[in-house]
């Protein structure tokens, strides 16, 4: 009877699984689908689900510059590579900063805990648009415009807030009594934070991770104003050309978009093994 | 300025190594957190406390774009001129609008979703790797490519009705004054649920099961389970998912420049864009500025009220 | 304690890192100058670059750093590259539209003296209207473009026309006909979406029904009866099935695609749309595209209006607070001189009027397959190009016409009241 019940709600779970996949892929397959299609082809009547004649010409103008018609793709690789570079060390810093931050806010009552909370909290507030222009004119006269360091600096200032709040909510979660008893084996603060607190919460570092990393790898507003030059550019930015005042290469764009959507997804199934729910039980029990 | 700061490092790194009065657990505690909460506060108050002041500043200036252009002191008057102006009100009702329904869809979606993945049905490990992709598409590009969809002409979504029969004739989506924002809504639902979801699960996956069993042991259904026991407990992760949601719904900018540019007829213009505008194309930074300062003060509130309602610390089991 | 130690290091050393980013040593030897300008305008990217290295090299004391950007980011790309000193850019391309606004700003320098009498007499009068203010020159100009009526030969012919439209009336009429053979459902398509690009279109039908944009003494003009017209008319051609509705959120890209896809048969753009239409990759109407005057109303006909478009162009000025503006100076006519824009002109057509006459004529025409259509239908449009309003608010005002077209267009507004609200947004903006 039990494995009936069982059997039962994994088949109604699957069915709802369905829409939640629908909802997720459909409008990405259309991206996928019009990348590998020319741009006269997209544009047909009823429309051609899957392209007639699928051709690799937007890839292959990423991928292989010089034989590019336009030069829109080919800056896009190096702006590619300057997004994974900016994003993985905001990810890397943030992580490490945060937490620290984080476990002080959740763990440690002091004076000033609550207001720093707030503080932090409330400097997420302003929209980024007003930011700009001062933040610009002390980049300019630190030399910093078009250097990736800025935008590292800038995205940190961005991030953090959020990582510590996500952090903070996560460390909150594991139980106290854990803590209270690596104390009386003798650890210190941050024994317990890296020993007991971090290896608990690894689902939710990697939530917090994946979070601060794609933060930092859309953003395009500073990324445009502060980087334009062919070295320096994030990949929002190279995207974004592909709109020409006169004429889009949508379908180069969606070969770019394709292309820009990866790396955080393959950074995704590297860590996806973290995520192991069964942990904290085991940390309970034991 | 470069050595300056150094110095004033150095000499209070300085005071305090070598003042080492006996403290009591406390006081240690409290020096420890405040040195693990330092290095993050130099970085976000050394970056944002400047402009955040100077935007302050300026708010209380007519401040027009330019080189050597006069600032004069307006007191509230920006503040005094955006409250007494229509667009402005209106602004504030669709950015609402957009506010409430982006931040129920995601909650609602990204907990059932992650509740989803949380019974591990079959495929549950490709569901949790699969969000990450609307995520990870590039707001530019997701933007596009909705816009894309919803075109009137070659959109997929006609594409679809149609040969589902349930329409005729293709729709002109975006031009539809009380159809734009939903679709834009949509699309920007899409493509940020995916974070609330994944927030939500690995908060799930770190609840304790025991209790969940004992309560399954005591009678207790699946929908009981859910309510009583699991959403309790994932206060933290829906206070810190809520605030996340609220204040960036309630900022949103970029999708809606890229679907819809503000149209049709500023039917999708949101405060943010709003100030973007005052601030860019009008050439009007003190009006921008006080925009900026309202937006932070409407979002701060928010987040005050979901820490009064949800916050409660150190909950223990 | 010794954890305390590793935080303490960790923490000094970020921090000397961000103190001590700022404190290198400044940059010496030839002068650098950067130059802002807009991707995928006229000449390629690579082809600029080209030129600046040849500058370059005939100029070993100047190094030249082009940045390419979308025309939607121009704008702000200046305003914000101006709030530092020195600029972020020494020298722009700017819109025919931002002028007034920029000289109000004080971005822009004053170049008059700099302009030599060849380069006054030789380059088209029309082009200097878009950098000219009060006498004084404020930049050089480089694309000149107008928007230009386009049409499907085929459909046209299938239809039972054998010539394209004189007025918008006759337009209506040929446009019905094409609807009722099913070649099109919807026969015409526009790009009235809310941006830039629904002000230019209105530049056209205003103009070309013999209204203004202001009055003589300056007072909004647009909502008189002149006005009304246009607008009713153009709300009129969507409730009639002959727009297409997606108009009221199309651009000018949405519009090159609806009519390179052969669902228009009349579509009004920029020059760039004829040489896309005979692309094979991007059109299916390939040859099928013709050009031809832009009509006008025939009330504006009756009041001697032969003509009327919509003037497009850039140009390039030098920043006002630039330490450099005779090497910029030097630069920019390097990239604007005759030699330069012969040599490119398959890409974009130059602005010596001396290219388009007698043998240089021939040679151009002959430098690219769609010049001998689009270089005698340049001549003939150009001439009857409008400006925009040339006033310093115009972002502002441009803002307020585009919702209130938008709001005739959606039913939300009467034309009347739309126009009306747009004008006392415009007086109040004056002020």
């Amino acid at each position: 009877m039990r494995h009936h019940r069982r059997l039962f709600r994994k088949i109604v779970l699957f069915f709802f699984s369905i829409p939640v996949l629908l909802f997720i892929f459909s409008p990405i397959l259309w991206l996928f689908l019009a990348s590998f299609s020319t741009q006269v082809e997209l544009f047909t009547i009823p429309p051609h689900w899957i392209p007639h004649h699928p051709t690799l010409q937007n890839y292959l103008d990423i991928f292989f510059p010089n034989l590019a018609a336009s030069t829109v793709p080919r800056t896009f690789a190096i702006s590619l590579l300057n997004s994974i570079k900016i994003a993985s060390v905001v990810t890397i810093i943030c992580i490490f900063f945060g937490s620290l931050a984080a476990y002080a806010l959740v763990r440690i009552p002091f004076k000033f805990n609550r207001s720093i909370q707030l503080g932090i909290l409330a400097t997420r507030m302003i929209p980024e648009v007003s930011l700009i222009l001062p933040l610009f004119i002390i980049a300019s006269s630190l030399q910093l415009i078009n250097k990736p360091i800025v935008l590292i600096i800038t995205y940190m200032s961005f991030a953090l807030p959020y990582a510590i709040w996500m952090m903070a909510a996560f460390f909150q979660t594991v139980p106290v009594e854990l803590e209270e008893a690596a104390r009386l084996d003798g650890c210190s603060r941050l024994g317990i934070l890296f020993r007991v607190v971090m290896p608990i919460s690894v689902p939710g570092l990697v939530s917090t991770a994946m979070f601060v990393f794609l933060l930092a790898w859309d953003e395009f507003f500073y990324a445009l104003i502060f980087t334009s030059t062919l070295a320096s550019k994030t990949a929002p930015v190279a995207i974004a050309e592909f709109v020409g005042r006169y004429s889009v290469n949508i379908t180069g764009m969606m070969a770019a978009g394709v292309l820009a959507a990866l790396p955080p997804m393959i950074l995704a199934f590297i860590f996806q093994r973290y995520i192991v729910s069964g942990m904290t039980a085991g940390a309970v029990k034991g | 300025m470069c050595r300056s700061t150094l110095l004033f490092i150095i000499m209070s790194v300085i005071t305090n190594i070598f003042s080492k009065k006996r403290r009591t657990l406390r006081q240690q505690d409290a020096r420890i957190a405040l040195w693990l909460v330092a290095p993050s506060l130099v970085v976000i108050l050394g970056v944002t406390l400047w402009p955040i002041f100077s935007s302050f500043i300026l708010s209380f200036f007519h401040a027009p774009a330019g080189i050597n252009q006069a600032r004069t002191f307006v007191g509230l008057g920006n503040y005094i001129e955006m409250l007494n102006d229509q667009g402005f009100w209106e602004t504030i009702g669709r950015t609402l609008y957009f506010t409430v329904a982006s931040v129920v869809l995601n909650l609602t979606l990204g907990l059932l979703v992650a509740q989803l993945i949380q019974s591990h049905p079959w495929g549950w490990k490709f569901i949790r790797f699969s969000l990450i992709i609307p995520w990870a598409v590039p707001t530019i590009v997701n933007g596009a490519m909705w816009r894309w969809i919803y075109s009137g002409d070659f959109g997929a979504l006609n594409g679809v009705l149609m040969q589902f029969g349930l329409i005729r004739h293709y729709i002109p989506w975006l031009t539809l004054p009380n159809l734009a924002m939903p679709l834009v809504i949509l699309a920007d639902t899409w493509h940020t649920m995916p974070l609330i979801a994944l927030i939500l699960q690995a908060a799930l996956a770190a609840l304790p099961e025991e209790l969940d069993e004992a309560a399954a042991v005591d009678g207790a259904n699946a929908w009981q389970r859910f309510v009583k026991i699991r959403l309790p407990l994932l206060r933290p992760a829906i206070l810190v998912a809520l605030i996340i949601r609220t204040v960036e719904a309630f900022r949103v900018f970029d999708i809606v420049y890229i679907i819809t540019s503000g149209g049709p007829a500023s039917k999708t213009i949101t405060i943010t864009f709003l100030t973007y505008l005052y601030s860019f194309p009008y050439g009007k930074q003190g009006t921008g500025a006080a925009l900026s300062i309202m937006i932070s003060i409407v979002t701060m509130i928010f987040a005050i009220a979901y820490i009064r309602i949800l916050y409660r610390p150190e909950e223990n089991q | 304690m010794r954890t305390m130690n590793k935080i303490l290091v960790g923490v000094i050393t970020l921090i000397l890192v961000f103190s001590l980013v700022g404190c290198g040593p400044k940059n010496t030897g030839p002068v650098t100058i950067h130059i802002l300008t807009q991707d995928q305008a006229g000449m390629k990217p690579a082809e600029i670059d080209q030129i600046a290295r040849d500058f370059e090299a005939a100029n070993p004391d100047i190094k030249v750093v082009m940045e390419y950007v979308g025309y939607d980011y121009i704008h702000d790309k200046i305003v914000t590259g101006m709030a530092a000193n020195p600029p972020a850019y020494d020298a722009s391309m700017i819109d025919v539209i931002w002028p007034d606004e920029f000289i109000k700003n004080g971005y822009l320098l004053d170049v008059t003296d700099r302009v030599t009498p060849e380069m006054k007499s030789g380059i088209f009068p029309a082009s200097w209207n878009g950098v000219t203010r009060n006498g004084k020159v404020y930049g050089m100009p480089w694309l000149m473009d107008t928007k230009y009526f386009m049409y499907n030969q085929e459909m046209l012919t299938a239809a039972g026309f054998n010539a394209p439209p004189k007025t918008w009336e006759e337009l209506l009429t040929q446009a019905a006909a094409i609807k009722a053979k099913k070649l099109a459902e919807f026969p015409i398509v526009w790009s009235w979406n809310q941006k830039e690009g629904v002000v230019c279109d209105f530049t056209v039908l205003l103009y070309g029904n013999g209204g203004t944009f202001l009055d003589a003494s300056g007072k909004p003009a647009f909502n008189n009866e002149k006005g009304v017209e246009v607008l009713t008319w153009m709300k009129q051609t969507i409730d009639d099935g002959l727009t297409n509705p997606t108009s009221i959120s199309a651009d000018e890209m949405a519009v090159e695609t609806d009519f390179l896809a052969g669902k228009s048969a009349f579509a009004v753009n920029w020059l760039f749309q004829y040489a896309d239409s005979n692309k094979a990759d991007m059109s299916q109407i390939v040859g099928k595209a013709a050009l031809a005057a832009m009509p006008v109303f025939a009330a504006g006909s009756a009041a001697g209006i032969k003509g009327s478009s919509v003037d497009g162009s850039s140009s390039f000025a030098i920043m006002a607070t630039t330490p450099y503006p005779d090497q910029v100076w030097k630069f920019l006519t390097y990239l604007t001189s005759n030699e330069v824009q012969i040599k490119f002109s398959a890409e974009m057509l130059p602005i010596w009027q001396a290219d388009f006459q007698g043998s240089a004529l021939t040679t151009l025409i002959a430098a690219n397959p769609t010049n001998p259509i689009t270089v005698p239908a340049f001549l003939a449009q150009f001439p009857y190009a409008n400006e925009r309003p040339t006033v310093p608010y115009y972002n502002e005002a441009s803002a307020a016409l585009q919702l209130a077209i938008q709001e005739a267009l959606t039913n939300l507004k009467t034309p009347q009241q739309a126009l009306d609200e747009a004008a006392a947004k415009w007086v109040e903006l004056a002020k």
